[in-house]
């Protein structure tokens, strides 16, 4: 799958998000001191679970049909999971969603293997606690350890996780910086992954 | 239709008499006009609305836009039938502008598309062309084959003559009979000896579009056309009060920015450029005359309004005394939102300036008035102007408008371009949506009696809208005494007997332009008082069906249509927890349909499983059509009876596109059976009607399933949960 | 200058990267049979097909197709194509027709991964595809009719 994406929209995303990293972002936060522990991990956490709840990740990782927009209404026209996340004969994901990036022209967001989360990664209606669970899960997460979640979301990972910084005109972006979220969810990861109750 | 034999100088207006004549020059002649040398020589060519060429192809001419209905189909198979023509040649071309020619004779003197009217008005003047144009070529036959006229057979676009051993094609004599007076007279066919109208030949319009070839307005490429997109007001009445298009010309491909009336328009080289373009502009709108109101404020405002005493528009009886001395009285009030058409191409035309005139490419429904607004915005007279119709992408009233504001808009971008290059202005859905000339919003109120047999004892009705007609050049035709006709229909003429009926109407005026929608009054109409029937057979404990047959004694094609619907839609049969049967009956264009829906409900939301439909309209030229239009004013009609509406903030419209604005889909469609009831009356609409009964039949549905009365619209529901 | 492969036919656009495929077909190219109903994706209008699979080419950009084969209503043919256009005629599906060149492309894609659909698959199919004349009770029997006459 990373294979077919195009040289293009790697820069694009990497590009957008070289800009967000100077911005307003990252000067509001303080570089965190490196901090271990299950303690700095689990206030680490909340501030993950807030993004992984933020529909920008949470409206794709849902049981069937995918929510659009901060509204989170449900996605029109109506498009199902199908056999491979993908959707259906007619009605797949790349019908209309770019793998180069947004579309301004139609609002259309757009990035490589748009797709709905597998059913595994299912987020909808948990609990902070039970979706922290479900992410350090390695039969839920796609067999990954901590390190490798680490590594899904940071820059080099998954470009779709990345587009959640750039969203497009219309959507809210995760209101923390991409780095600053890297950082959290190393804290986290260096406390062992705690979970809440 | 006894009278098969009909002369040729009767018809429906005083303009009949001339645009019956096939082929002939005003003022009346008697020959063909390919006789004063209009058409090539090889080819039979009245150019009116008949043309036979050598190769045997029968062309339609159209004075009727085509967007959807049909029409093209029907007008072919009323000349084919008198012609006796082969259907497999039958063509068929839009008539170019001419009034005169293609008078509308149910309306006119106009040349216009709409009010259902097309079959109702042309159906004696297509087969007396095709009467014509057949009598004329077996003239030619019989001079050349030296037999006499009579003794002549045609059939299936062949002439023959058995006892001769001669045939021919059609074609084969279209020069000699262009050289032949026209008959003064012809005989139509008795009803028993049609081979075309009541049977269902394949549309004339379906290879063009299932291959991507029909050409729409949106199609036309002129040479060098440049594209204008137009940034309206935001706020309805609302004028410009200062640009910054420094951005705008900034963008790509963005070749001007020209303000004029209506707004701003951006030119561009492609349609792309001119969005991307507009959406860099700068404008600040001066509000202070516009409409800054909320929805639930303009409400109110007709509710205010309906406490006076209005219009009359119906008095029958004493409805004040019957409603006083009533065993029980039902009271409601119905409210209905601004309705968007909405047809699948957005709308949009072509202009080009010439040094002789204008010329213009439009989907467009009411001729007279675009050569009329573009001759006066560009300061021509109308005959200066020539109109080459396309096929309308839908339209459900839209691409007709009385004030003819694409053509005016059009105009003055093409004149403040100063005829650099033909300018195509598009319309956005975002532009579609927001732009107004809406279905009106209405307010309904009635107050109903009850003797104590059941029976209806008074009926007060009282309707607020904004006149579709006033002040449009159609005011003389429908507004009287300032009452406009289209506001009460469907309840002042209700087919039901309703001896003390009282209907008073309120003239609401706002900066927000309506317009007819597929339907027109009958689209609120039908659902009032359809709903209101339905509430009083309840109060009343009498079956519905029953309750309705009772007001509709003495009228057997009403009781017909209503009965039919009865056996057809299994009435009666109790239905599963959840589910619920309703029945709406409405006459409207003349024509009557009766439906019921049967729904599945959930708490969050409704499934409208099956609408069982009967319909008489006369005769039914092309069945199959007939059907087609009832299906489709379900599928059209179920998204506005469930969640459309357009509404206001501020001023402001808060619906832009399809998500917020979202008609039927795939999903939604129900089950539709179509019943005709078999009838050789005369044919009467059938565009418009079927959108009558849906919303009331499904309301009445969901409260069988339910108990609970829904009267507004929408209804709701219709999300997915 | 993008390099677009429509019908089999390599086409220089000079466009930029961010156009929409359908003005780039329709503008730039004068192909009409595409169509534009929303812009937003919204109503499948403007479905071509991309390496066979139904898009929404106003949604689609030029820049996401290079060296893909685009196929538009004009140029799609072949035994499922056939049989889509053969239903759709024989049933007068079209009423205004604007839709149809859409619905009969994701018709054809449809087909072509499943070539017995049940109402439920055609519900989800074409679900992306608005008929404003509500032809859908025809669109649907056409599918069926063309599953029908592909087997």
């Amino acid at each position: 799958m990373m294979s077919r994406i195009p040289l293009k929209g790697w820069l694009l995303v990497l590009g957008l998000l070289a800009v967000g990293w100077v911005g307003p972002g990252l000067t509001q936060s303080t570089p965190p001191q490196p901090a271990n522990g299950p303690s700095a991990g689990l206030a680490a956490w909340d501030g993950i679970a807030k993004v992984l709840q933020h529909p920008r990740c949470l409206n794709c990782h849902q049981v069937d049909t995918p929510l659009q927009g901060d509204s989170r209404r449900p996605h029109i026209p109506n498009v199902v999971r199908g056999t491979d996340n993908h959707g259906v004969v007619g009605m797949r994901c790349s019908n209309c969603h770019n793998e180069t990036g947004n579309n301004p022209t139609s609002g259309v967001p757009g990035a490589p293997h748009w797709q709905l989360a597998p059913t595994s990664m299912q987020w909808q209606g948990l609990s902070s606690g039970d979706l922290c669970r479900a992410l350090k899960d390695p039969e839920r997460n796609g067999k990954r350890s901590l390190d490798d979640l680490v590594h899904h979301m940071g820059l080099e990972g998954d470009p779709l996780v990345l587009w959640a910084w750039t969203p497009g005109a219309g959507r809210e972006a995760i209101p923390i910086s991409h780095p600053a979220f890297i950082d959290l969810l190393k804290t986290w990861a260096r406390g062992g992954g705690p979970c809440p109750q | 239709m006894t009278a098969s034999r009909r002369t040729f100088l009767k018809g429906a207006s005083a303009l009949a008499a001339s645009t019956f004549l096939l082929g002939t020059y005003l003022p009346l002649g008697r020959t063909a006009r390919a006789q004063h040398g209009a058409a090539p020589a090889a080819s039979f060519d009245p150019n009116v609305f008949l043309k036979i060429d050598a190769d045997n192809v029968v062309t339609l001419i159209s004075k009727y836009f085509e967007m959807g209905q049909g029409v093209t189909t029907g007008l072919a198979t009323l000349v084919a039938e008198e012609l006796d023509a082969d259907w497999t040649m039958m063509r068929y071309a839009f008539a170019p502008n001419n009034v005169q020619l293609y008078n509308n004779l149910v309306f006119g003197p106009v040349m216009a598309t709409g009010g259902s009217t097309s079959m109702v008005g042309s159906f004696d003047q297509m087969r007396q062309v095709g009467a014509a144009a057949r009598a004329m070529l077996v003239a030619a036959a019989a001079a050349r084959w030296g037999v006499p006229a009579g003794t002549i057979t045609v059939a299936n676009g062949i002439l023959s003559h058995a006892a001769a051993g001669k045939r021919a094609t059609l074609g084969a004599f279209a020069t000699d009979a262009m050289r032949l007076p026209v008959p003064a007279q012809v005989s139509l066919k008795d009803p028993k000896d049609w081979k075309l109208i009541g049977t269902t030949v394949p549309r004339l319009d379906s290879d063009g579009k299932t291959t991507g070839t029909t050409l729409f307005a949106l199609d036309v490429r002129r040479p060098g056309a440049v594209t204008a997109v137009l940034q309206r007001p935001t706020r309805f009445g609302a004028t410009v009060a200062s640009v910054d298009a420094s951005a705008a010309k900034q963008v790509a491909g963005v070749l001007d920015v020209l303000q004029v009336p209506q707004g701003v328009a951006v030119i561009a080289k492609d349609t792309w450029s001119a969005i991307r373009g507009r959406a860099a502009l700068k404008v600040r709108w001066d509000t202070s005359r516009a409409e800054n109101r909320s929805s639930a404020a303009i409400f109110d405002e007709y509710r205010q309004m309906m406490s006076g005493s209005g219009l009359s528009a119906q008095k029958r009886g004493d409805a004040a005394a019957k409603l006083a001395g009533a065993a029980r009285t039902y009271e409601a009030e119905f409210t209905f939102p601004y309705l968007a058409h909405t047809p699948m191409e957005p709308l949009n035309a072509t202009m080009e300036l010439k040094p002789d005139g204008a010329e213009i490419w439009s989907g467009c429904q009411l001729q007279s008035i675009d050569e009329h607004v573009a001759a006066h915005v560009l300061g021509l007279t109308p005959d200066r102007i020539k109109i080459n119709t396309l096929h309308g992408g839908g339209s459900f009233g839209r691409r007709g408008n009385p004030t003819g504001d694409l053509i005016g808009e059009l105009a003055a971008i093409t004149k403040a371009y100063g005829g650099r290059a033909p300018v195509h202005l598009v319309w956005t859905r975002e532009d579609d949506v927001k732009g107004g000339f809406y279905r009106a919003m209405v307010v309904h109120r009635v107050k109903v009696g009850l003797d104590a047999g059941g029976n209806i004892a008074g009926w007060d009705h009282r309707i607020a809208t904004k006149s579709i007609f006033t002040g449009t050049p159609f005011e003389p035709m429908a507004v009287k005494n300032n009452l406009d006709a289209s506001s009460v229909e469907g309840v002042v003429d209700s087919a039901y007997e309703l001896s003390d009926f009282d209907v008073r109407c309120f003239n609401v005026t706002s900066p927000i332009p309506v317009l007819w929608l597929r339907s027109v009054g009958h689209s609120h109409a039908a659902h009032v008082m359809e709903s209101t029937i339905d509430e009083l057979a309840h109060l009343a404990g009498k079956d519905p069906i029953d309750f309705r047959a009772a007001l509709l004694s003495g009228k057997p094609r009403d009781l017909a249509v209503l009965n039919l619907a009865k056996e057809r839609s299994g009435w009666g049969a109790s239905l599963p927890e959840g589910r619920g049967r309703g029945v709406a009956y409405h006459v409207s264009f003349g024509t009557r349909i009766c439906m019921v829906a049967d729904v599945t409900v959930w708490p969050t939301r409704v499934k409208v499983d099956r609408i069982v439909a009967v319909v008489d309209c006369g005769v039914a030229i092309n069945p199959d059509i007939v059907k087609a239009q009832v299906e489709g004013a379900i599928g059209f009609t179920l998204s506005s009876a469930l969640r459309n509406q357009i509404t206001l903030r501020d001023g402001e419209v808060e619906q832009s596109n399809f998500d917020d604005y979202e008609p039927t889909r795939m999903r939604e469609m129900p089950q539709v059976e179509v019943h005709i009831v078999k009838s050789l009356e005369r044919p009467s609409g059938i565009g418009e009607p079927g959108v009558a009964p849906v919303a009331p039949a499904i309301a009445n549905a969901i409260f069988a399933a339910t108990g609970k009365r829904l009267r507004s619209l929408p209804l709701g529901g219709g999300t997915r949960a | 200058m993008v390099a677009l492969n429509i019908n089999g036919r390599v086409y220089d656009v000079d466009a930029d990267p961010e156009m929409p495929l359908l003005w780039a077909i329709r503008d730039r190219l004068n192909m009409t049979g595409t169509k534009f109903g929303c812009g937003r994706a919204l109503c499948g209008a403007c479905t071509v097909h991309i390496d066979g699979e139904a898009a929404r080419s106003c949604s689609i950009m030029v820049g996401t197709v290079a060296g893909k084969q685009i196929t538009t209503i004009e140029g799609v043919t072949g035994k499922v194509a056939d049989a889509v256009r053969g239903a759709w005629q024989k049933l007068d599906v079209v009423q205004c027709g604007y839709c149809q060149s859409g619905q009969i492309m994701n018709a054809i894609t449809l087909l072509s991964g499943n070539s017995k659909p049940t109402d439920a698959d055609i519900d989800l199919s074409m679900e992306g595809n608005i008929c404003r004349c509500g032809t859908y009770v025809r669109i649907r029997a056409a599918i069926h009719e063309a599953a029908k006459a592909l087997t």
